[in-house]
């Protein structure tokens, strides 16, 4: 271990690194300015068990039927030796691919480590060549993220035509009349394009993988499913980005506290014993750049919203940018109500002044005004 | 966002209480609009699981689908919510108006956010292609749903419609919170600032309000954890009585799962009225009629067109029918801004903050000026304005004053002294048609008066080609549209 | 390459262009980079199928774009009858009515005779002619929403679309997702959706660009057009920007001229702060380094003229991305600097047009956040490619750290092709190249 290495461990603490997957490591581009969760993230800390034990659970939960609804509409594609995908792909792709092959590269035994799957994946893909097409379901792929490899493990299959990988990403949300939820769209096409990223690490030719993925979603109100290429060209650059910054973690160690842990002291039964307040202050060591969007998207976000209060960017990036980067709300009013602005904010000091003039010239016995 | 919101926004936060934003209320609202609260089952387009509707804040009538990925439930869900909503509208058309003349009133429907608007979108879509005989026929009534609710949905994207309203949307649009846009969706949140329970602050209520247990999500998602800790119990006693054939089982079960879904109904119920009663309280926009008389129409219309026989709204628009209403959107957008700052001077504070328009006092006025240097003398008053509010305008610019949106205001000259502007402006139009001005048509020296360079002008709608005259760019002509079988028989599971 | 070599290739790309729309069924589209030709192409393609019998309506976007274009044809082709379609308030400027050649009418009967007829799209789509036209020729064809080429499209049977790929996109006030996906998307623009339909239509580029100086053409081909490409028909020697006057010692004003002087670019660099977007500080520069520039007595040498000719008020563009930020540059130019004549506007309203130097106050600058609208690549494209010989970029310090905490979360709809290039990526290109050129505000 290096000793990048031997910080990160310290950070985690006694806990299992986290394996990264195709959902977390497309979360890296959601807020990359922030320090914290780059850290845990390189870390591999559980993010989710931390803001419990500090007080702050995640708002996240799944509901059990949206779990089996999105299991049940995979199992009816890929039945059958995949038939129903095959149909649609020999539609999609406009190719004749009557004789695919569908191999399952799943786990062969209980204790196959990701690691040999990984191998055996590498060679069963690139032995493929002489197939017209071949399908492959489960292939173990892995991603180096800050310094390790992440294992995923995709319930997605690998379709190989002419040469040519495509990945086929599988998901239960609808598609209405062509149209789906943008935000669904974007979260698959992000991972499609994790697994396409990492498809070409282990065939080490770009060219051999498509960047455009196959998404198969059930169509309109039904359960038959519909085909859609998908082009995670914009994608890849962003992940090939986020990847790199994570790689370059030890600029942002270097700014914590050599003793810094994030550790939860567990008993033998797993149970933390850390005092959370204790554990709270060592998170607080290390900076968040929360932002609204942020209840989308990180575990912690309950955390840092709190610790965030009283900034002007716990409102919202527009109100921080129309306030002209004044970080504090209570400074934006006492600007307002006139009090002299340092130097480098008499421009918005004097905007301040004169919107709140306006607001009390129309406004004038407000409920609670400007004190 | 604009300077000004977010200024409210942070006095929102500093004071702990919601900040008002706006002087009127710039929706219309009815006298009794219907409210609809959809509930969904998760991971599905759009699977109704319950629905909690009526005009009557005392008298909430709620639906139930007691086995959510059942096809003939789910059309017994559409039919039970059309008998209520057809009733609904029905009570707005029993006089025919003239022809030339709209209903005098149009049914209003509530939905607590954007997500309401999706499901009505939704569930419009998958029931109005049914059709009424044949291999799946549902009841007459299920295709009707349909092409309204489609109709409804399709309003909202007209931005001065008020015909189908997230209470969300209205309420932010209205008031300022101290918590983000994001947090304004949640609609228990947002009246915690808007108007906490006694006692609690605006931001303590906002945090209660997050907490699912008691406050439910408004729909139409519904809280995971409900669903995994009390839902599919419910449903699993329904399909073990079921199963085993037990009546009295099933109906107990039923009843069960009805009362754990009305727990997640019937705080959003009570949300919305208390919203309808504070956007009640708001005077309403003078221009607010005039949209509703728009949406009137539109109403009237669709009545119409149904009693023709419409057939159902097409799955996407052509290329001439989406060309066609982005012109009358763009229109509309273009005029909602004008009339929202004309009615209200909180919304043109904005305007006067960037420059755009100044209120100030008249200083000086010549009303009997005549422009003699053509062949003709022309009425031309001048009035000088003074102002502290700074002034974008140069010389040339044309400025109409909300008070005499007729006239026009030309502007010839700019003067700056002392932290007041005064602007020196030439008036034509709206005095009359003498050479002396009508009475009041000229502002008077004292008058306090606001110009902008914001105008409704009228503008020639555009002519589109007719839909067979599509030309070879947009795919030349389509073929006519006919409802297709596979549309009456698609699955809905 | 030469400048021989740059004609040459220029002339063959429009020849094929020719030969295409000689055996088009439909039409051809032309991409035209920044300063390609692309009005050169419009008058000859006009004046050949003229001359081949053939009447052509010429559709353009604006005004001042179609006078442009009438006055090139008229000067050009003296032979030529040309009409000039104009709406009820239009009267010819000075430089169309000077032509004996053109007439000016506000409806089609009043124009029979003309070969060549000029209007803009808006005032095409009022003639209630169908079908009267064998071809068109519209230009500016990547800024015409499809919604309006739907209008005039039956005016014709074939047309050639010329436009420039890299700028802004059509925009509209509403906003809604209901079209998006569809082929013929009312808000995409024309070319996308006649593309749609068409996909036999051939596509050429015009491979050289004659406005962008050897400094500029190379990046901003890489940044923009990263999949054609183009380069600059004039080298290195061929063009130069020098100054009557020197500098006052080390002024950091001076600096930032000389500096753009010797190599095409100069950023002048504003220490690090967030900021109201009319950042004041940052306004000001922009007005000091325009009226430095012409204070300077700014003078060029190019292919143009064997003589230096001097840079006029006229010839200097301050670009903003946004109307108030451009107000208040022109506000600071008067007060201050008591020049009103240079050219200060937003990305938008400088597309198509061309200037010897050109400041740009970067869409970035003083931001804490980026929102789509900042990062557009159409919207620094245009700013970055309106200069013959120079760009100065004024920017607080910090921009590179703000691209790179920039969320990358956009969402993405089915059937809507990706555009690019992408924004952030074309922000950080731009942001390096200029970066070398770096000069600290004194």
């Amino acid at each position: 271990m290096n000793l990048t290495e031997t910080r990160l461990a310290r950070l985690r603490g006694r806990a299992m690194p986290r394996n990264h997957d195709a959902r977390t490591i497309s979360a890296l581009a959601a807020n990359p300015g922030c320090a914290r969760r780059a850290l845990m993230d390189a870390a591999g800390a559980d993010k989710q068990k931390l803001a419990a034990h500090a007080g702050y659970p995640a708002p996240f939960g799944q509901s059990q039927f949206a779990i089996g609804r999105g299991n049940a509409f995979e199992t009816q594609v890929k039945a059958n030796g995949a038939a129903q995908l095959l149909t649609l792909l020999r539609g999609h792709l406009g190719l004749d691919i009557a004789e695919a092959h569908y191999t399952d590269l799943g786990a062969v035994g209980s204790n196959e480590s990701s690691e040999l799957r990984h191998i055996r994946t590498r060679q069963r893909l690139t032995a493929a060549d002489g197939h017209a097409g071949t399908m492959f379901d489960h292939p173990m792929l892995r991603l180096r993220v800050g310094g390790r490899y992440a294992y995923l493990e995709p319930d997605l299959i690998a379709c190989k035509l002419h040469g040519k990988f495509y990945v086929v990403e599988i998901k239960s949300f609808a598609v209405i009349d062509g149209q789906a939820d943008p935000a669904k769209v974007a979260a698959a096409a992000i991972q499609s394009a994790v697994y396409v990223l990492a498809l070409r690490d282990l065939l080490g030719d770009d060219e051999k993988v498509h960047h455009e993925a196959i998404l198969v979603c059930p169509e309109n109100f039904a359960n038959a499913p519909v085909a859609t290429g998908i082009d995670v060209r914009k994608q890849l650059t962003v992940l090939v980005r986020q990847l790199s910054r994570i790689a370059r973690i030890e600029d942002l160690l270097a700014t914590c506290p050599g003793d810094l842990t994030f550790d939860l002291d567990p008993d033998e039964n797993q149970v933390p014993r850390r005092p959370p307040e204790e554990l709270l202050a060592s998170i607080r060591k290390v900076a968040a750049n929360y932002v609204p969007e942020c209840l989308n998207t990180c575990e912690l976000c309950y955390l840092c919203r709190d610790e965030s209060q009283g900034t002007t960017g716990a409102l919202g990036r527009q109100v921080r940018e129309d306030l002209g980067g004044i970080e504090y709300t209570a400074q934006a009013l006492a600007l307002a109500a006139g009090q002299e602005p340092p130097p480098d904010r008499a421009e918005v000091a004097a905007v301040l002044v004169r919107a709140a003039k306006l607001r009390s010239e129309l406004r004038p016995a407000p409920r609670a005004g400007l004190s | 966002m604009t300077l000004l919101t977010s200024l409210a926004r942070v006095l929102a936060a500093e004071t702990g209480r919601a900040q008002p934003i706006r002087a009127v209320r710039h929706v219309h609202l009815s006298q009794r609009p219907l409210v609809f609260i959809p509930l969904q089952l998760a991971g599905e387009a759009c699977a109704p699981l319950a629905a909690m509707v009526g005009d009557d804040p005392g008298k909430p009538q709620m639906l139930t689908v007691y086995e959510p990925r059942d096809r003939t439930q789910r059309f017994d869900f559409a039919a039970g919510l059309a008998d209520i909503v057809l009733g609904y509208i029905d009570g707005y058309t029993t006089a025919d108006p003239a022809p030339d003349e709209p209903y005098p009133d149009a049914p209003q429907l509530l939905v607590p956010n954007g997500g309401g608007i999706t499901f009505t979108r939704l569930l419009g879509r998958s029931t109005r292609f049914r059709r009424t005989e044949g291999e799946y026929a549902v009841k007459r009534t299920v295709p009707l749903l349909g092409r309204w609710l489609s109709f409804y949905a399709e309003r909202t994207e007209a931005p001065a419609s008020a015909l189908l309203l997230p209470m969300t949307a209205v309420l932010a649009d209205h008031w300022a919170t101290g918590q983000s846009e994001a947090e304004d969706a949640n609609l228990a949140a947002l009246l915690g600032w808007i108007d906490p329970p006694d006692g609690m602050s605006g931001p303590q209520a906002a945090r209660a309000a997050e907490n699912p247990v008691c406050c439910p999500p408004a729909g139409p998602a519904t809280d995971p954890s409900f669903d995994n800790e009390v839902l599919s119990a419910r449903i699993g006693a329904i399909r073990a009585a079921r199963a085993a054939g037990d009546g009295a089982a099933l109906h107990r079960a039923q009843v069960a799962m009805k009362a754990a879904l009305a727990t997640q109904l019937e705080p959003t119920w009570k949300l919305m009225w208390r919203a309808v009663g504070l956007l009640r309280a708001l005077p309403e926009g003078d221009h607010v009629s005039g949209r509703w008389k728009v949406d009137r129409w539109a109403f009237t219309s669709h009545v119409r067109w149904l009693r023709d026989g419409g057939a159902p709204q097409p799955r996407r628009d052509g290329a001439v029918a989406a060309a066609r209403k982005l012109a009358v959107l763009e229109r509309e957008a273009q005029r909602l801004e004008v009339q929202r700052a004309y009615d209200d001077p909180l919304v043109m504070a904005e305007y006067r903050l960037t420059g755009e328009a100044f209120a100030g006092t008249v200083t000086e006025a010549d009303p009997a000026r005549l422009d003699t240097s053509g062949r003709r003398a022309k009425l031309r008053p001048r009035i000088g304005v003074e102002t502290g509010d700074e002034v974008l305008a140069q010389p040339g610019a044309k400025l109409t004053s909300p008070a005499r949106p007729n006239q026009d205001a030309l502007v010839i000259e700019v003067t700056r002294a002392g932290g007041r502007t005064r602007v020196l402006l030439e008036l034509e139009k709206g005095m009359g048609r003498s050479l002396t001005p009508a009475p009041g048509s000229v502002p008077a020296v004292g008058e306090r008066v606001t110009y902008t360079t914001l105008r409704d002008d009228f503008q020639q709608p555009p002519v589109f080609p007719a839909v067979e005259d599509t030309p070879w760019t947009h795919g030349g002509p389509p073929p006519a549209y006919v409802p297709a079988d596979e549309d009456a028989v698609e699955e809905w599971s | 390459m030469s400048t021989a070599d740059a004609s040459a290739r220029a002339e063959r790309a429009i020849e094929a262009i020719l030969a295409d729309m000689a055996r088009a069924e439909r039409g051809v589209v032309v991409d035209s980079p920044p300063g390609a030709g692309k009005s050169t192409l419009v008058v000859r393609a006009a004046a050949e199928l003229a001359a081949a019998g053939e009447r052509v309506m010429v559709v353009g976007q604006t005004n001042e774009q179609v006078d442009d274009l009438t006055s090139r044809l008229a000067a050009g082709h003296a032979g030529l009858a040309i009409g000039r379609l104009g709406a009820q308030d239009y009267a010819p400027p000075e430089r169309v009515a000077r032509h004996h050649n053109v007439r000016a009418e506000r409806s089609l009967p009043g124009l029979a005779e003309c070969q060549v007829v000029l209007g803009t799209a808006a005032k095409w789509a009022t003639a209630s002619e169908t079908a009267a036209w064998p071809w068109a020729i519209v230009d500016e064809a990547y800024q015409m929403r499809s919604d309006l080429l739907l209008r005039v499209a039956g005016l014709f049977e074939k047309a050639l679309f010329v436009g420039d790929p890299g700028q802004l996109d059509p925009f509209s006030v509403v906003e809604t997702e209901r079209w998006l996906g569809l082929s013929w998307d009312p808000m995409s623009s024309a070319v996308a959706v006649l593309l749609n339909h068409n996909p036999q239509v051939p596509v050429h580029t015009l491979p050289v660009s004659w406005r962008l100086p050897a400094s500029a053409a190379p990046v901003v081909s890489e940044a923009f057009y990263p999949f054609t490409g183009f380069t600059s028909a004039t080298g290195p020697q061929d063009r130069a920007l020098r100054y009557n006057t020197r500098a006052f010692g080390t002024n950091a004003v001076d600096t930032a001229l000389e500096t753009a002087a010797g190599s095409g670019w100069a950023l002048y660099e504003l220490p690090a702060r967030h900021t109201l977007r009319t950042d004041g500080e940052a306004v000001r520069a922009c007005a000091a380094l325009a009226a430095r520039l012409l204070e300077r007595g700014a003078e060029t040498l190019s292919e143009r003229s064997v003589d230096p000719l001097p840079v006029t008020p006229s010839r200097v563009a301050v670009g903003t991305a946004h109307r108030d930020q451009a107000a208040a540059v022109r506000a600071a130019l008067a007060a201050e600097h008591g020049v009103t004549d240079v050219v200060v506007d937003t990305a938008n309203r400088l597309q198509g047009r061309e200037f010897d130097v050109v400041i740009m106050l970067h869409p970035l600058s003083g931001r804490r956040d980026a929102t789509a609208f900042h990062l557009e690549a159409g919207r620094l494209c245009v700013l970055a490619s309106r200069h013959r010989h120079a760009c100065i970029v004024v920017a607080r310090a910090g921009i590179p750290e703000l691209l790179d905490a920039h969320p990358s979360v956009e969402p993405v709809h089915l059937g809507v092709p990706a555009k690019f290039p992408d924004g952030w990526e074309a922000n950080q290109a731009m942001l390096a190249h200029v970066s070398k050129w770096r000069v600290p505000a004194g």
